[in-house]
């Protein structure tokens, strides 16, 4: 039924064709109405060239010629994972697991996409753009499954967790989990996200993110990506701001050998604002990208990003900014910086930011560096007793410090340290400063 | 203690040092004067190892060992110590963090138990209350925003905690007025001891009136052109270089 043994855009039009009947919410005419336009949308596509614009400096070689099987369910029951106190919702291959997840007591719904799909009409698929971006369309055509956070208006929903975890397998799985985030007028949600797998397996986790923050609403959505250095990590977010709203996005970019960081956001509605800060740590072999697309489509708002690089080995790290600030989009405050560390001769970067403004009373800004670690305070680090090893860390989390305390929200900023000494750790690193 | 032997070293293929001999007993205090641009700055940075200087022949030992055989962070535990001319800002790294961290470096190469924070704190306050350094010192970025005579003080509270057993100071007494002048001096006086040597590399004989050295040396084009007791760096003050360079 399906050909499994094919590889590229054409395997994954196979799987949809097999599946057709069997995917979550083939009983609804429009669920089923939303997949066949995505096929069509990613058949046209495919998966991006480096020709298409917005993919020049990715290459989606290595996915298209993987042959990725699909995931098994229900296959780990021995996944220990640490209490942390906060509520959490698990996911194991892409699918929700009910088992290992904690969510009671909440003032706020959430579900797992494939229980609550005959409920979503209207809100599944009303800000992601498959037309445009062929993984959201990928993604469209084969979801099973996602996290659907629906939090009241007025309500503070506190600390979530979603934590996605990849098993070893040898089928390669592919993953396109769906995830609806909806904050009603004046509610508020911290959302931290975990993506990690091991690290010796190969799988494709293909999330795309619908996100509606309301009036007044306020969503911090914190992403540490650790997927296994095997991994493809495709990633898609879409969010949409309403009057006096505000998005608050922290990626760490910090596993899997390919990776991409797409978020695009629309400031809707009058005095909304946008953080989108991020950092990216790219080891040996490994490459990362992120890409904004920040669209200011009222007046009054406000976006602020700041993104660092740092590349180690033979490693490559893409930043590509757009910032469209439309007509109506008046009295505008854009800025957007990204630097990149170079530790390594073989290290390179490519960034590409990009201002588009149709408005003539805005403040919009944008800067970029490339850089190496500057020798003299190397050298004064080390005059000072501090080991050659050391000396580096500390002067990169210098580098980081500014992405990292742009971060408005406690809980994110702790949990983005843990896992910034961590990937030290996995660097051979002994550590950075002592904290007095 | 320190045994410096025809030391020649070039920096971008220049030749600076041309030659420097200079001996140190433990618990000495040499001074090192010259006009600018005869190579002091550059001795002080190839005995504290920076990158860049080339030493094309003549020897450093340091304590018996071959110091320029040594990482820079190898000669530091070691007790040598470079208060810098022009010390670097570090925006991102607190000066706290910055000093703890250094501080543990260097006992642990010594075989010292490590502060934790508490102690490390109380350890510094009482520094800095001496240098007469406001607490917010230690919250800011290494150096960052500080006055030229701030980032003097601050390499001094380096000095102190990590307590050397050769110091080098680069002109640290340039830009300073007569109250933290002093307080360079108190420094170096209060660490003065048996295994204290100091190489205070300076223009002006008023740092000498505090810090009474027990040799003076003229430092010209890469060489040493005359060696004294203090009274030397009190003939200069009154003369120049000129005549010591001229009889040379
Ligand atoms: N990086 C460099 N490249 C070339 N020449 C240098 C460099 N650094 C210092 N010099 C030269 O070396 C000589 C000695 O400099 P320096 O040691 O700083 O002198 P001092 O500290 O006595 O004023 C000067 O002529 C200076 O111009
Ligand atoms: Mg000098």
């Amino acid at each position: 039924m399906t050909a499994v043994n094919t590889t590229g855009a054409g395997a994954f039009l196979a799987r949809h064709e097999g599946l057709r009947a069997r995917l979550p919410g083939a009983g609804l005419p429009w669920v089923v109405a939303m997949r066949e336009a995505a096929a069509a949308a990613f058949r046209a596509q495919g998966f991006p060239t480096r020709r298409v614009e917005a993919w020049r400096y990715t290459d989606l070689a290595a996915v298209n010629g993987t042959v990725f099987g699909e995931a098994l369910t229900g296959v780990d029951d021995a996944l220990a994972l640490p209490a942390t106190g906060n509520s959490r919702a698990v996911f194991v291959d892409g699918r929700f697991r009910a088992d290992l997840s904690t969510l009671d007591g909440l003032g706020y719904t959430v579900e797992s996409l494939a229980v609550a799909l005959p409920s979503l009409e209207g809100r599944l698929g009303a800000v992601a753009r498959p037309a445009e971006q062929a993984l959201a369309a990928l993604n469209g055509m084969l979801f099973e499954d996602g996290l659907v956070v629906t939090v009241p208006a007025g309500v503070a929903g506190g600390v979530l967790e979603l934590l996605s975890f990849a098993t070893l397998s040898d089928r390669a799985p592919a993953y396109h989990p769906r995830h609806l985030v909806r904050l009603a007028e004046g509610a508020s949600l911290t959302l931290i996200e975990t993506a990690a797998g091991p690290a010796a397996a190969r799988y494709l986790h293909n999330p795309v993110f619908e996100i509606e923050v309301a009036a007044r609403a306020r969503f911090n959505h914190g992403r540490l990506q650790q997927e296994g250095l095997d991994a493809f990590f495709l990633s898609t977010v879409y969010a949409a701001v309403a009057e006096g709203g505000t998005y608050d996005n922290f990626t760490l970019n910090a596993g899997a050998r390919l990776a991409r960081n797409e978020i695009h956001v629309a400031l809707a509605g009058p005095k909304a604002e946008c953080h989108m800060n991020g950092v990216q740590l790219v080891a040996d072999g490994q490459h990362a990208d992120t890409t904004t697309a920040l669209d200011h489509a009222a007046p009054d708002c406000a976006s602020r990003q700041t993104y660092k690089t740092v590349l180690a080995g033979r490693s490559r790290g893409v930043f590509q900014g757009k910032i469209l600030v439309r007509k109506v989009a008046q009295k505008t405050d854009g800025y957007q910086m990204n630097q990149a560390l170079l530790l390594s001769p073989d290290a390179e970067i490519d960034s590409k930011p990009q201002l588009e403004i149709y408005a003539d009373d805005v403040k919009c800004s944008h800067g970029a560096t490339v850089g190496e670690l500057d020798a003299d305070n190397l050298f004064f680090l080390r005059s000072r007793g501090i080991p050659l090893e050391q000396a580096k860390a500390i002067l990169v989390e210098a580098f980081l410090t500014e992405a990292v305390e742009a971060v408005a929200d406690e809980a994110i900023r702790a949990a983005l340290s843990g896992a910034v000494s961590g990937w030290w750790q996995r660097q051979g690193v002994a550590g950075g400063i002592e904290v007095a | 203690m320190l045994k410096i032997e025809n030391l020649h070293a070039t920096v971008d293929g220049k030749q600076i040092l041309k030659g420097l001999t200079l001996e140190i007993a433990p618990g000495e205090i040499h001074a090192i004067m010259g006009p600018n641009g005869s190579g002091k700055s550059t001795l002080s940075y190839v005995l504290a190892g920076r990158e860049g200087y080339e030493v094309t022949e003549g020897s450093v030992t340091y304590k018996g060992q071959d110091l320029l055989a040594m990482e820079p962070e190898e000669r530091a535990v070691a007790g040598v110590f470079l208060a810098f001319q022009a010390p670097v800002e570090l925006p991102g790294v607190g000066n706290a963090n910055f000093l703890r961290t250094a501080l543990n470096a260097v006992r642990r190469a010594k075989g010292e138990s490590e502060v934790d924070a508490i102690q490390f704190l109380k350890l510094a306050r009482a520094r800095m209350k001496v240098l007469n350094m406001p607490d917010d010192m230690l919250k800011r970025p290494v150096n960052v925003g500080f006055s030229g005579g701030e980032k003097k003080r601050n390499e001094m509270l380096q000095m102190a905690m990590l307590s050397p057993t050769l110091a080098l100071l680069d002109e640290t007494d340039s830009g300073l007025d007569i109250d933290a002048l002093k307080m360079v001096a108190d420094t170096v006086n209060s660490l003065r001891g048996p295994t204290f040597s100091a190489l205070v590399i300076t223009h002006y004989q008023r740092l000498l009136n505090h810090i009474v050295p027990d040799h003076v040396h003229v430092l010209s084009a890469g060489r040493i052109i005359r060696s004294g007791g203090p009274e030397l760096a009190q003939e200069l003050e009154a003369t120049g270089y000129a005549a010591s360079v001229a009889a040379a």
